[in-house]
């Protein structure tokens, strides 16, 4: 295991994929000469020149669409996004296109392209730069939403979805890009899309969480152990497709489920999961499902604000408390 | 796969080989004008609040990179050092009532169409005193009621509703004009040339300004775009200028011109004024992208300094009355800072509030138990 961090996990998936296939290339804003934007694609440019590493200028739609054609014609590229705020400009490119034309064409071609970058909120950002767009991708067919939580299941992941034939979405959160994981050093570390990880077992409560939320789901477990409640976290680490499986049978377990989601409270996984929960594990609740996601508000700027806004470990630790009926 | 590898780079053919560093100059700065104030029917009160609001915006930005760096607000801080004399230029052109929206460096922009220092500062502080009532912060400083549209964070996303903006005042008769402000990075932005078309189209009263400060983040303007950017306006038959924004006159006489013109005949404009910022593009940009001569050549070019020197030398005013606006100007932002340091957090209720016009209808609210 190396101790690395998550934009190095980032750095050395996309890095071995380049390595190991010559129609690998990356592109985005700044992504050659100023090294990235968070610094995931730093010494890339010196690596694999101009060529495979590709700055554009602020054109989302454009370069987005330039990606999966290059994607159409034999290429698998990566596409980096500054941040999943600024990918609703080409949001037309991502739903209408990537993830459509196979089905439209019937299945005459490929596009197998990854977008990337960081999603949802990274401090007081205001209400633009502050979205998770997680969800509202998995809404639509074509494609999948990977959403990591640690370095070694972005490292692993990340090596699935460059190699993977349809269009994936790969959200990082930009408060994570520093944070340190062990990462495995297995040679070609592969880590399936579409399989959720209990990431802590436990009798009392299952929380679901991912990418960032996770951290949020440890630490009210950390608190609630002290409390003597044994909460189990599945990390579904890729939300669309839903391991949901993993989710139930833990479920059957704990009879008792929180979901923690970064996205407002419309639609969202929270919902789906919610949903599905009660449809196949409904003679297992003890009560019914909670979950923890951002008010149905826009991102303030406000610090004081800012931190309501944001779910926390205390709201996790307020939905266990209800569904455990302990207050 | 190709047979030519060695010929296929996508490096930017603005500029031969550029590396980290080692940047040919950005932008080509033009002459500015040569006419004194009085020949632009400026009076002498008219140059020194000039400067009052060049030199305060100067001062008020130093003072809140001070504050950030002190921890006292958080988020984005992306600073309009260097390039005062277009906002406050442009402000001096216009009507009052004529429209002004731009993008998130925006802070020179509220605070000479009126934001007040402690409006602003208590914004960047995220109190419920600032302009957008803390709601904003650096990105969005907005004034509307002194026609002050706001900054934007979305790159290119504004230029759309600033041509909007005209369209209302067309609309109704109201002889304004819109001044749409970006930066060189915007045009490349779809948004900028669907919002051109229409606007020639359909006789927008609007002027589209690029504030070129010749990067784009860490990308030199040569490099993400090709070609002479106000020469992008002949593809849409739209009338369009190049000039000096380092000079506060220049801005103003052209910028004087134009709006009259847009006035009399509603024909949109195209314009590019050159500039340069002096700082990182946020608080966070370590510069690698240029060399530090490259930021003294242009320094020398300063349009605060620029505009003291001209007011010394043409005895506009003598030294002591600059000194006297330079400490009335500090005394005003170090009591903003006092002001948004003792203002208080908006109440944790206003996290609901301001989201809807009329009744408002928040989904699942009862289940969110954030207080
Ligand atoms: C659509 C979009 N893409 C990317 C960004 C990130 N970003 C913010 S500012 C910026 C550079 C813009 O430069 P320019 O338009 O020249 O304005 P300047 O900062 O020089 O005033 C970038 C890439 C963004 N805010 N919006």
């Amino acid at each position: 295991m190396a101790e690395l961090q998550f934009r190095e996990a980032i750095r050395e998936a996309i890095d071995e994929e380049m390595d190991r296939d010559e129609r690998v290339f990356i592109m985005g804003e700044e992504v050659a000469e100023y090294n990235g934007a968070y610094k995931v694609t730093e010494g890339m440019l010196d690596k694999y020149g101009f060529r495979r590493v590709i700055d554009t200028p602020i054109s989302e739609l454009g370069f987005a669409g330039i990606g999966v054609g290059a994607a159409m014609n034999g290429l698998r590229p990566i596409v980096e996004f500054m941040t999943f705020n600024f990918a609703v400009l080409a949001a037309d490119q991502i739903i209408n296109h990537a993830s459509k034309a196979r089905y439209m064409l019937g299945g005459q071609l490929d596009i197998p392209i990854v977008f990337r970058g960081p999603n949802a909120s990274a401090g007081q950002l205001g209400a633009t730069h502050s979205v998770a767009y997680d969800s509202m991708y998995a809404q639509f067919p074509g494609m999948s939403v990977i959403y990591p939580s640690e370095p070694d299941d972005a490292k692993g992941l990340l090596k699935s979805a460059i190699r993977n034939n349809d269009t994936v979405l790969f959200m990082e959160s930009e408060q994570m890009y520093g944070m340190k994981g062990e990462v495995s050093e297995e040679e070609d570390y592969i880590i399936p899309i579409g399989k959720a990880k209990v990431k802590r077992e436990g009798d009392d409560v299952t929380i679901v969480a991912s990418g960032k939320m996770y951290h949020i789901a440890k630490q009210a477990a950390d608190q609630l152990e002290k409390d003597g409640v044994e909460a189990e976290i599945i990390d579904p680490r890729t939300i669309k497709p839903l391991d949901i499986e993993t989710i139930i049978e833990s479920v059957k377990k704990t009879n008792r489920c929180v979901i923690v989601d970064e996205a407002h409270p419309f639609g969202g996984l929270a919902a789906e999961a919610g949903f599905l929960i009660q449809r196949d594990a409904f003679d297992y609740l003890d009560a019914p499902v909670r979950r923890v996601t951002l008010p149905d508000v826009s991102a303030p700027f406000s610090k004081s604000l800012f931190d309501l806004w944001l779910p926390d470990a205390k709201q996790v630790i307020q939905a266990v408390n209800s569904v455990t009926y302990r207050g | 796969m190709a047979k030519k590898q060695q010929e296929a780079f996508f490096t930017p053919i603005g500029l031969e080989n550029s590396t980290n560093g080692k940047v040919e100059k950005s932008v080509d700065l033009p002459e500015p004008t040569e006419k004194s104030h009085k020949d632009l029917d400026l009076s002498d009160d008219d140059v020194l609040s000039m400067y009052e609001q060049m030199y305060l915006q100067r001062r008020f930005e130093e003072r809140a990179m001070q504050m950030y760096q002190k921890g006292k607000f958080g988020g984005f801080l992306h600073l309009y050092i260097g390039q005062e004399a277009v906002s406050t230029g442009t402000v001096f052109a216009l009507n009052d009532d004529d429209d002004i929206i731009t993008a998130y460096r925006d802070h020179g922009w509220g605070l000479v169409r009126g934001v007040t220092p402690k409006e602003g500062m208590a914004e960047l502080f995220g109190k419920e005193t600032g302009c957008s009532k803390g709601k904003g912060g650096s990105m969005h400083f907005a004034k509307v009621e002194n026609h002050f549209w706001g900054g934007y964070g979305i790159v290119g996303g504004h230029i759309p509703i600033g041509g909007g903006i005209a369209f209302a005042n067309k609309y109704q008769e109201n002889d304004r004009v819109t001044a749409c402000f970006f930066g060189d990075g915007a045009v490349d932005q779809g948004a900028l040339h669907e919002t051109l078309n229409m606007s020639q189209l359909w006789s927008l009263p609007c002027i589209y300004v690029v504030e070129n400060n010749g990067y784009s983040m860490g990308t030199s303007a040569r490099r993400h775009t090709v070609n002479e950017i106000h020469e992008r306006s002949k593809g849409y038959g739209m009338k369009s200028a190049v000039f000096n924004g380092m000079d506060v006159f220049t801005v103003y006489e052209n910028m004087r011109k134009i709006a009259e013109e847009v006035r009399k005949d509603s024909k949109p404009w195209f314009v590019e004024i050159r500039t340069y910022r002096y700082r990182g593009h946020s608080m966070s940009d370590p510069q690698k992208y240029r060399s530090k001569e490259e930021l003294e050549e242009y320094q020398k070019t300063d349009p605060v300094e620029r505009l003291k020197k001209y007011i010394i030398d043409k005895k506009v005013a003598g030294k002591k009355k600059i000194e006297e606006i330079e400490e009335r100007i500090e005394e005003e932002v170090l009591e903003a800072i006092d002001y948004a340091e003792d203002s208080p957090f908006p109440e944790n209720e206003a996290l609901f509030e301001d989201m809807y016009a009329d009744e408002p209808h928040f989904h699942d609210r009862d289940d969110f138990k954030g207080f």
